[in-house]
């Protein structure tokens, strides 16, 4: 939730769609630069950004006023990045001997 | 309602209907709305992640044949959807904001517009869908990839078993995402009745920031999708 703030909430909405849009053109252009082994990493910065701006912002997080709702979203991360994680360092690692 | 109930109502609780007799105020009930959902979308989570896992691990194994077949995925298409989601997202926000400061209007022009929105995204959807029948890279008896080079690699071919485990992810993931884009229109179509028949106040808007926050997901998911299934390896 907002709350009743006294002020608009409306410039920084357009703020962040603005910085939606130039991120997404900023993923397009990234991704036809040589960057070596970055390419894949910039693209995944660039969209952890957005996906961050998204929930603060338009899904209200940042402003939520129960500290229970970013205790399950920090708790649904936690979860997802121990998921990727502890599979990724088990396959990557599968070659070395 | 019992009538012991009905004796303990109060002024208060009669000037506001669509408060709950077991939550204090409509701030609580509003919160408690709010947490189920991200609770939900905790779960959801979960339920993508499985799948971004799955696909982490065959691009990891199979870089070149992934980089291969996601080159014959029309880029234009899936960048020109992720503007448009981004559009949508930002209808979701104006909606919630005229729900919340009672402009009926505004809302019911924001509600449209979100539906319309992602009824685009799942017709450029199908589009591409479209391109890939006809080329063969659905997954199954038909599918042919062949002589598609690596990019980076002249003269080197990608295999179509391992292009094919691309292609299969890429339906399940996108196809999933576009589940969850039908079910949006089908909460934003509710919503936009309830909004017709005046059901919201600025008192009383739970079910639009409720729909707003899964709306707002599908579009994160979709975030993650674009750079991972359409721009493997472009510049080579």
């Amino acid at each position: 939730m907002t709350g009743h703030s006294q002020s608009s909430p409306l410039p920084g909405y357009f703020a962040v769609f603005i910085a939606l849009l130039v991120g997404t053109g900023l993923t397009v252009f990234a991704a036809t630069l040589d960057l070596g082994p970055f390419n894949a990493p910039v693209a995944l910065v660039i969209a952890t950004v957005k996906a961050t701006l998204v929930a603060l912002f338009f899904m209200h997080v940042y402003h939520a006023s129960e500290k229970l709702t970013k205790l399950v979203v920090l708790g649904a991360l936690f979860f997802l990045l121990l998921l990727l994680g502890l599979t990724m360092t088990d396959y990557a690692t599968r070659l070395w001997s | 309602m019992p009538n012991s109930t009905l004796v303990g109502l109060h002024h208060e609780e009669q000037n506001r209907p669509e408060l709950l007799h077991h939550f204090a105020d409509p701030e609580q009930q509003r919160d408690a709305s709010s947490l189920g959902m991200w609770v939900f979308l905790a779960t959801e989570v979960m339920f993508f992640g499985g799948l971004f896992c799955a696909y982490l691990i065959y691009r990891h194994w199979y870089f070149g044949d992934f980089a291969a077949a996601s080159k014959s995925i029309n880029m234009a298409l899936g960048a020109t959807n992720t503007a448009v989601l981004i559009c949508s997202s930002l209808t979701v926000v104006l909606a919630v904001w005229a729900a919340q400061t009672a402009r009926r209007t505004l809302l019911l022009i924001s509600l449209a517009a979100t539906m319309l929105l992602g009824a685009t995204f799942l017709g450029i959807k199908g589009i591409e869908y479209r391109d890939k029948f006809v080329e063969h890279h659905l997954p199954g008896a038909s599918f042919s990839f062949d002589h598609e080079e690596i990019p980076g690699h002249p003269g080197q071919y990608a295999s179509p078993a391992h292009a094919q485990i691309f292609f299969s992810l890429y339906f399940v993931m996108t196809g999933l995402h576009a589940l969850h884009m039908i079910i949006g229109l089908g909460i934003f179509l509710w919503l936009l009745l309830m909004a017709w028949k005046g059901r919201f106040t600025s008192e009383y808007n739970t079910p639009i920031e409720i729909g707003g926050l899964y709306w707002h997901f599908v579009d994160i998911v979709w975030i993650y999708l674009f750079p991972l299934l359409y721009l493997i390896d472009r510049h080579k």
